[in-house]
């Protein structure tokens, strides 16, 4: 995994709350074996609506979504993130987030930053009233920054420690576990004969 | 201070504890299927890595299979490459698969629990947010993305930090007709998509002491949909009856160490919750679904919600856009609406109580003209046990189609599809924009209210069925008059 400190991107604006991830990537788009090549299916069935916000310049270029609450709610398919990713995007903002979404997003280098809804509110005014504008999010300072003059918006994002640390550094997790194969081993050793097993 | 049943269980997995890190947890059971795993084994590969423990891990294919020809090879090659891609990782890392054919095959939350695999007090994790299923049976059972696949096919461990718990009381008892899966609708609708975010939570009291296994898994089934890490009810003697010889249940001497500790598994009486909830079950009333999240819902006996009647401003947004993707009208009475598809099946309802239960209102009664109902059984175990008992048969005399083993239209990911636009009463979990076929409108709804809705045509309870037959001689008796 890539490490992730800062990054400055086209704010999309994504005025919808619960956004599962049926509507990020639908099924019929998880049938690849592969671990890339998921555009196609990044909000499939919004994408067919002219009016669509990826659907228009220069909010197709747009590296950090800013969406409503229960962002990736649903299914557990880190298929959703690897879509986002592939389309381009960095960063996704938004008040609340799907458990599972926030964990496969961590795991996967996609940096879910839970910001006020305040903040998402002021975020879609700014990206609608003047598109194009850019997103500043800071991995360190937690901070997420746009535009300029008195109306800019700078607010913190919340991110549990674990997950900041290791997206800061790029690690991945099994290697990090497998250190620990020792207390694996030991804790294996006092597990119940009883405990069923498959072979 | 006493524990809760969670954190009882969570204690006696951790592998190792420091302050700021999440916990590392030991993971007894990893059921995967072919959707998610590919990339994870692809990984493994990459990195050179092995399966730690090939005897904790269960595979089976459900989500991309078909259930017509189920005994053909898949026609669609896209499918056929992702299934045949988890059975050379089978092969190739040594792990048990069930495949299409196979007498064990099916969905993997009907699978687990009906081989006793399933056990109380085990953690158990797959790639598919529904596995909180198992948590019927007082184990920690959850969801996990591709990249946590590979770290337990790795290392059988997790790391978690440890969740919030949350108690739901449900007092009462649920009145006649009314189903576990009305249950839970009932219970979303309250908290909403994200109100159980960040909890496990334990489902407890009289109304789910009186519940089957097969109701219990209903519940926890559908805690995803409330935005739940995970959802447990405490072990007692009707999950040790259900477990008692299933073919993986422990036998003989271990079984009596297993239930001297299964006994164990139960919330102190001094133990805390971080939250507490109480619904009352002898209120409830049959509950289906008008718009495009599981916490949109109704009492059946209700109407399709005006959207201005929500407090906060993002529900008016979501109820409007809802309407529209559902193509209806605020104050249209849900029995009023018509449906084209009825879908029996899926890790919430597809196990052999569900369809015994529709089979008891579809026998003697035929699906009405214009709807096509579906039965399509968690597993071929459900499916044969269904066809020994001749349910097959009413499902079949009344008009309704009767398929082989897997997800099926819960997900839409084989050919099962509603078309844009066609509406369906689903016994499955979401109503999510598209979830059943690009366009497709669905209401969730129990497996009696699926029923009675196939043979109406329009959304229905068991009680409207002898409701018509009365009016039908009330309106006959009047206009003698």
């Amino acid at each position: 995994m890539d490490a992730f400190t800062t990054h400055t991107g086209i704010g999309v604006p994504l005025r919808r709350s619960n956004v599962d991830t049926d509507q990020i990537i639908p099924a019929v788009y998880l049938k690849r074996v592969t671990r890339t090549g998921f555009e196609d299916g990044l909000f499939a069935a919004w994408r067919g609506d002219p009016s669509f916000v990826l659907n228009h310049a220069p909010y197709d270029m747009g590296t950090v979504l800013v969406a409503g609450p229960d962002f990736g709610t649903g299914s557990s398919r880190e298929h959703a993130v690897w879509a986002l990713q592939d389309h381009g995007f960095r960063v996704v903002i938004s008040p609340r987030f799907g458990d599972i979404f926030r964990g496969n997003a961590g795991n996967a280098g996609l940096l879910a930053a839970q910001v006020d809804d305040k903040v998402v509110q002021r975020l879609w005014d700014l990206l609608e009233a003047e598109p194009g504008t850019t997103i500043s999010v800071d991995l360190h300072a937690r901070t997420v920054r746009a535009g300029d003059g008195p109306d800019a918006i700078e607010d913190s994002f919340d991110i549990d420690d674990h997950t900041r640390w290791r997206l800061l550094e790029g690690l991945d997790d099994i290697s990090l576990t497998l250190t620990y194969d020792a207390e694996i081993a030991a804790y294996e050793r006092t597990r119940p004969s009883w405990k069923p097993a498959t072979l | 201070m006493g524990r809760t049943l969670a954190e009882k269980v969570w204690d006696e997995h951790v592998v190792r504890s420091t302050e700021g890190e999440p916990d590392l947890l030991y993971i007894d059971l990893h059921l995967i299927h072919e959707v998610t795993s590919p990339q994870a084994f692809d990984g493994l590969r990459l990195a050179g890595r092995g399966v730690r423990r090939p005897d904790l891990t269960l595979a089976t294919e459900d989500h991309n299979v078909p259930t017509l020809d189920w005994d053909q090879p898949i026609k669609d090659p896209v499918s056929r490459l992702q299934v045949e891609t988890l059975r050379r990782n089978a092969e190739e890392f040594g792990v048990r698969l069930h495949p299409l054919g196979d007498r064990e095959q099916g969905i993997v939350h009907v699978v687990g629990p009906q081989l006793g695999l399933t056990q109380p007090g085990m953690t158990i994790v797959c790639g598919d947010s529904h596995t909180s299923t198992h948590g019927a049976f007082g184990a920690l059972a959850f969801g996990i993305g591709t990249s946590e696949v590979e770290h337990v096919l790795a290392t059988q461990t997790l790391p978690q930090a440890r969740p919030k718990t949350m108690a739901v009381t449900v007092t009462g008892e649920l009145p006649e007709g009314v189903t576990a899966k009305d249950l839970v609708l009932t219970l979303i609708t309250h908290t909403g998509t994200g109100g159980g975010q960040g909890y496990v939570v334990e489902y407890r009291g009289p109304a789910i002491e009186a519940l089957s296994m097969e109701g219990r898994m209903t519940v926890c089934n559908m805690s995803i949909e409330w935005g739940a890490k995970a959802g447990l009810v405490a072990p007692d003697e009707t999950t040790f009856a259900y477990l008692e010889d299933r073919p993986e249940s422990p036998q003989g001497a271990d079984w009596d160490a297993a239930v001297e500790h299964w006994k164990t598994l139960v919330t102190d009486d001094d133990a805390v919750f971080d939250r507490e909830l109480e619904l009352d079950a002898s209120t409830m009333t049959p509950f289906v679904t008008w718009g495009t999240n599981p916490g949109q819902g109704v009492p059946l006996g209700g109407s399709v919600p005006e959207p201005d009647s929500f407090a906060e401003e993002g529900d008016r947004v979501a109820a409007r856009n809802a309407l529209a993707y559902m193509g209806l009208e605020a104050g249209t009475p849900m029995r009023e609406i018509a449906v084209d598809t009825v879908f029996v099946g899926s890790c919430t309802n597809g196990r052999i109580e569900d369809l015994r239960l529709a089979a008891k209102v579809l026998k003697g009664r035929t699906v009405a003209p214009g709807t096509r109902l579906l039965v399509v059984p968690g597993s071929v175990r459900v499916r044969l046990q269904a066809e020994e008992e001749g349910l097959d048969v009413v499902f079949k005399e009344a008009g309704a189609e009767w398929r082989g083993a897997g997800c099926s239209m819960c997900l839409g990911m084989n050919p099962d599809q509603l078309a844009p636009q066609e509406r369906s009463a689903s016994t499955s979990n979401r109503n999510f924009e598209g979830r059943q076929g690009k366009g497709g409108r669905t209401h969730l709804v129990s497996v009696p209210v699926a029923a009675a809705t196939a043979v109406r045509g329009t959304l229905s309870s068991p009680s409207d069925l002898e409701t018509s037959a009365v009016e039908q001689v009330e309106t006959t008796t009047s206009g003698d008059q």
